[in-house]
């Protein structure tokens, strides 16, 4: 089957454990004011591979996973492709690479619990982006509500599947105590959390709306300060 | 034991009538594997020291560069009378002139060099000094110029050869400045007379020149002697302490800088000999951790202001004024003992204690079995202060042994026992230029006829505008290749020659073994380029543009094609072609004093100047923009994140590639992941 892509990186050090060569999926629904890459956004561009020489290009680094590294897909919204990712993981799987889906999990729909239970069966770990605890606020920050993706964190938690919580800390936006507290609050009741982690937002995005000619949403909105990202992880449990 | 000096050290080969440093580290070291917790800080003295140096360093770029420069004393190891920073603390002594900061004089290896480089800072050169350098004692420079073909000069002057050191000094050579303190001078120049002696029979002029040169080391081991006794020190005998082991080491590096101004200085491996002094010293009581640090901070504070004097452009080659005062750290021993020491630990502890600095080259030696202590330590310091390099230990050990240093950057030799002619480098990228326009230069102009100057002979072009054959274009560059390799070689063979005839470093080979292996260190400039230029031609269409003269000075590209640096195999697997197919065409010729053919791919920051020189090329690249450093992949085309990239490079032959590899590689610390460890 053909996936369409964005692009590779052989060396992804900051998306899940160990050394990984990390796949950018194109083609995602979601909107965030944030996103650094607004370039895997229209589905259906970007270049079309197999799942075969994906994971054939994947398996030359495999000497490099040894620290507990292997392979990430990434976005874009990989699960705009869940078929394809399945094929993937399962090859790679049968090469004995571990694998990792870095998701906003906004595609899950709690009607169809089951649809991507094919998918997650050979998937090692989920890298869950949760965008914001609030519903309103986050249709604000990416179009969408985020029942479907808190659907998705519990019913990951209940089939036992490991997960890390990702979440953006924004100026103005997430950076807000409360918000913090309640999601704190929702992570408590998950069973699977295995890590936590806080990525202060950057603005290395701006540039690519520029070059898109888009209009880039957070113009101005400086990263946070290093104060407030400790106080974000400090509230989240991260540290003490 | 032959010494009252040696004792307490284990007898072996070393003290048994030989020069033997490496028997003699083997014997005597004590592997360290826990970590940096007993290193010590600065002294007062070594605080204070350092802020005068500070002070002056804030002086000599507030006056453009050169702070003071000599114009009438010509650098001989007993040229200048002691000199001091301040001499009641100081711990080390020994400056190239008689001030710090203060540049020599040294016109060996050119006297026009050396007036140019002095006019540049506004200094005149002593008129006699002149007369004396152009009427009675010939240059390095002045015989490469007598003996020239026209053909090198074209080459010169069209840059397909570039860097070439035949106005400068060659550097390169490390001489095994440990020898002086584990055996004192006297013992190496009795060494060095009985091979003098064993050098006789039908004196061919091999026999006289090497009977002539170890004259020479003698008399420079003599005036070594002298120099030291300016500063008040016998170094006749072996060093006594860990102090005087340091004195005597560093006077035999400082007598090397005040001969020679060569391209790279580098000092060789000696914190973990040094170790033996200071572990018996510390064992006997005589000094305490406070004191050994404070000796090593010194012996690094002398090693960064170490100072030549040269021309604007060379520090615009390599972009700031390097000397390459590299000190190869650490590693494992052939028997699987680690050669990391708590020496090795304060040796990088000078940049905590100092602050970073880029000299000297404080270089690792990394293997992946170093003890975990060390490589946590060199990590931590790395972050603090950027200012490590790393080399593999695992690569190299195999060929060179246990006792090998770094010359220059990449460069490794056995201490002591090989050295190099450097060769600086071929423009490949403009090599296969010349395929294309059969030796005519892209850029050159012949000055008579105002047409493209012919550099090689009149080797057939490619004719008519249709897209460029790949078989067609590889079969006309592997004939150029084959001229240029030869060319190349035989200019490196007349070069040294004249090097070795007018400018020789009889300090640095006084302190080699007289039988010495010598490498022919070739170089390759602009291989990513070629590599893309030739991957365009076979996988898309690349179309000739031709001006007024039929001279190919640009290219149409049609389609796509496969890039080196994206660990993609169609093109990978040119560049590996490349680098053997240059390489095994240098072989094959005759190399000067039997010496080892090695090349290197590592123009670190030259490869912006070659890159001015050379024209539009295949790959897309435009006539006048840099080449790629050393084996890198052309800037922004590896696009598939760093193992990529670095796959790319790894696929280029070690073996074929002897004197090293480059790949300049920067990463910013977030993208390296998210905790200390």
């Amino acid at each position: 089957m053909d996936g369409y892509i964005h692009s590779f990186e052989s060396f992804g050090t900051v998306d899940g454990p160990g050394i990984r060569f990390v796949v950018f999926m194109q083609g995602c629904p979601m909107r965030c004011l944030y996103c650094h890459n607004p370039d895997t956004w229209r589905a259906g561009a970007g270049k079309t591979y197999t799942a075969e020489e994906v994971a054939a290009n994947a398996a030359k680094y495999k000497s490099y996973f040894s620290g507990g590294g292997g392979v990430t897909v990434s976005g874009g919204e990989p699960l705009m492709q869940a078929d394809f990712v399945r094929e993937l993981f399962t090859l790679l799987k049968a090469k004995g690479i571990n694998t990792a889906l870095d998701t906003s999990g906004i595609l899950f729909n709690p009607a169809d619990k089951h649809k991507f239970d094919a998918l997650l069966e050979v998937c090692d770990l989920v890298l869950l982006d949760l965008k914001h605890i609030d519903g309103a606020e986050h249709k604000k920050l990416t179009g969408h509500s985020n029942g479907n993706v808190l659907a998705f964190a519990e019913y990951l938690s209940d089939t036992g599947k490991p997960m890390w919580i990702r979440h953006v800390l924004v100026p103005d936006i997430t950076d807000n105590d409360e918000y913090l507290k309640n999601l704190a609050q929702f992570i408590d009741g998950l069973k699977t959390v295995e890590r936590i982690e806080v990525l202060p937002y950057h603005t290395m995005g701006a540039v690519k709306y520029k070059n898109l000619g888009m209009e880039y949403a957070l113009e101005g909105v400086e990263p946070p300060a290093r104060g407030r990202v400790q106080n974000a992880k400090r509230i989240l449990g991260i540290i003490k | 034991m032959m010494f009252k000096q040696w004792e307490g050290f284990t007898a072996g080969k070393w003290s048994d009538d030989e020069v033997n440093v490496r028997d003699f580290i083997q014997h005597n070291y004590k592997p360290y594997e826990g970590d940096g917790k007993f290193l010590e800080g600065p002294t007062e003295a070594t605080t204070k020291l350092w802020k005068e140096i500070l002070k002056l360093s804030a002086e000599e770029r507030k006056a453009g560069g050169v702070l003071k420069a000599d114009t009438s004393v010509v650098s001989t190891l007993t040229s200048h009378p002691a000199g001091y920073i301040d001499k009641p603390l100081e711990k080390i002594v020994g400056l190239q002139t008689d001030e710090p900061f203060k540049r020599s004089l040294q016109p060996f290896g050119g006297i026009k060099m050396s007036e140019q480089a002095l006019n540049m800072y506004g200094y005149e050169l002593d008129p006699q000094i002149k007369y004396i350098f152009t009427h009675y004692r010939k240059t390095h420079n002045d015989g490469v110029y007598d003996a020239y073909t026209p053909e090198m000069r074209r080459a010169r002057t069209a840059h397909i050869l570039t860097g070439l050191p035949d106005t400068y000094g060659r550097g390169r050579i490390v001489g095994d400045y440990r020898r002086v303190a584990l055996y004192g001078v006297d013992y190496l120049i009795e060494h060095k007379k009985r091979d003098k002696d064993m050098i006789d029979g039908d004196m061919l002029p091999d026999k006289v020149r090497d009977r002539e040169e170890l004259s020479e080391q003698i008399k420079a081991l003599g005036a070594l002697k002298e120099m030291a006794a300016l500063y008040g020190f016998d170094i006749s005998k072996p060093a006594q302490t860990a102090q005087e082991a340091i004195q005597w080491l560093y006077f035999g590096y400082l007598a090397a800088v005040k001969d020679q101004n060569g391209a790279a200085m580098s000092i060789g491996r000696n914190s973990t000999f040094l170790d033996v002094y200071i572990e018996r010293d510390l064992e006997r009581g005589i000094i305490t951790e406070k004191e050994a640090q404070e000796l090593i901070d010194h012996f690094v504070m002398k090693l960064r202001i170490v100072k030549f004097m040269r021309i604007k452009d060379y520090n615009e080659l390599f972009s700031g004024d390097p000397t390459w005062v590299t000190e190869s750290i650490g590693g494992m021993g052939v028997d699987g003992r680690t050669l990391v020491t708590k020496n090795s630990f304060r040796i990088l502890h000078t940049l905590t204690n100092l602050g970073p600095a880029p000299e000297p080259n404080l270089t690792v030696l990394w293997s992946r079995n170093l003890p975990a202590g060390f490589k946590k330590f060199c990590a931590e310091t790395s972050i603090a202060t950027s200012a490590i390099q790393y080399e593999s230990d695992d690569l190299m050990r195999p060929e060179m042994g246990d006792d090998y240093c770094i010359a220059c950057c990449v460069s490794c030799m056995r201490v002591g026992k090989d050295m190099q002619f450097f060769g600086a480098r071929a423009n490949l990228a403009k090599c296969l230029l010349y395929a294309i326009n059969g030796g005519k230069d892209e850029l050159t102009l012949d000055k008579k006829t105002g047409k493209h100057l012919q550099v090689s002979p009149m080797y057939s072009p490619i004719l008519g505008d249709g897209a460029l054959d790949y078989a067609d274009v590889t079969c006309k560059y592997e004939q150029m290749m084959d001229w240029l390799a030869g060319l190349y070689v035989n200019t490196l063979n007349l070069i040294h020659y004249m090097h070795d005839k007018y400018s020789y470093e009889a300090l640095e080979m006084a302190l080699h073994d007289t039988d010495v292996r010598r490498f022919f260190a070739t170089g390759i400039a602009g291989l990513s380029c070629a590599v893309d230029s030739l991957s365009a031609i076979k996988y898309a269409k690349v179309y000739p543009v031709r001006n007024e003269e039929g001279i190919v000075v640009d290219f149409k590209i049609e389609g796509e094609y496969p890039q080196y640096g994206n660990n993609d195999d169609r093109v990978d697997q040119i560049a590996v072609w490349l680098v053997k197919t240059f390489m095994n065409k240098v072989k094959s010729h005759y190399t000067y004093r039997g010496s080892v053919p090695t090349t290197s791919i590592l123009t670190i920051t030259s490869n912006v100047v070659y890159g001015k020189k050379t024209g539009n090329t295949p790959d897309g690249r435009r006539a006048g923009t840099p080449l790629a450093p050393g084996a890198n992949p052309m800037h922004g085309r590896d696009k598939n994140g760093a193992l990529a990239s670095l796959e790319s490079v790894a696929k280029l032959p070690y073996e074929y590639s002897r004197d090293g590899i480059s790949n300049t590689f920067s990463v910013t610390p977030a993208s390296l992941g998210k905790d200390e460890d």
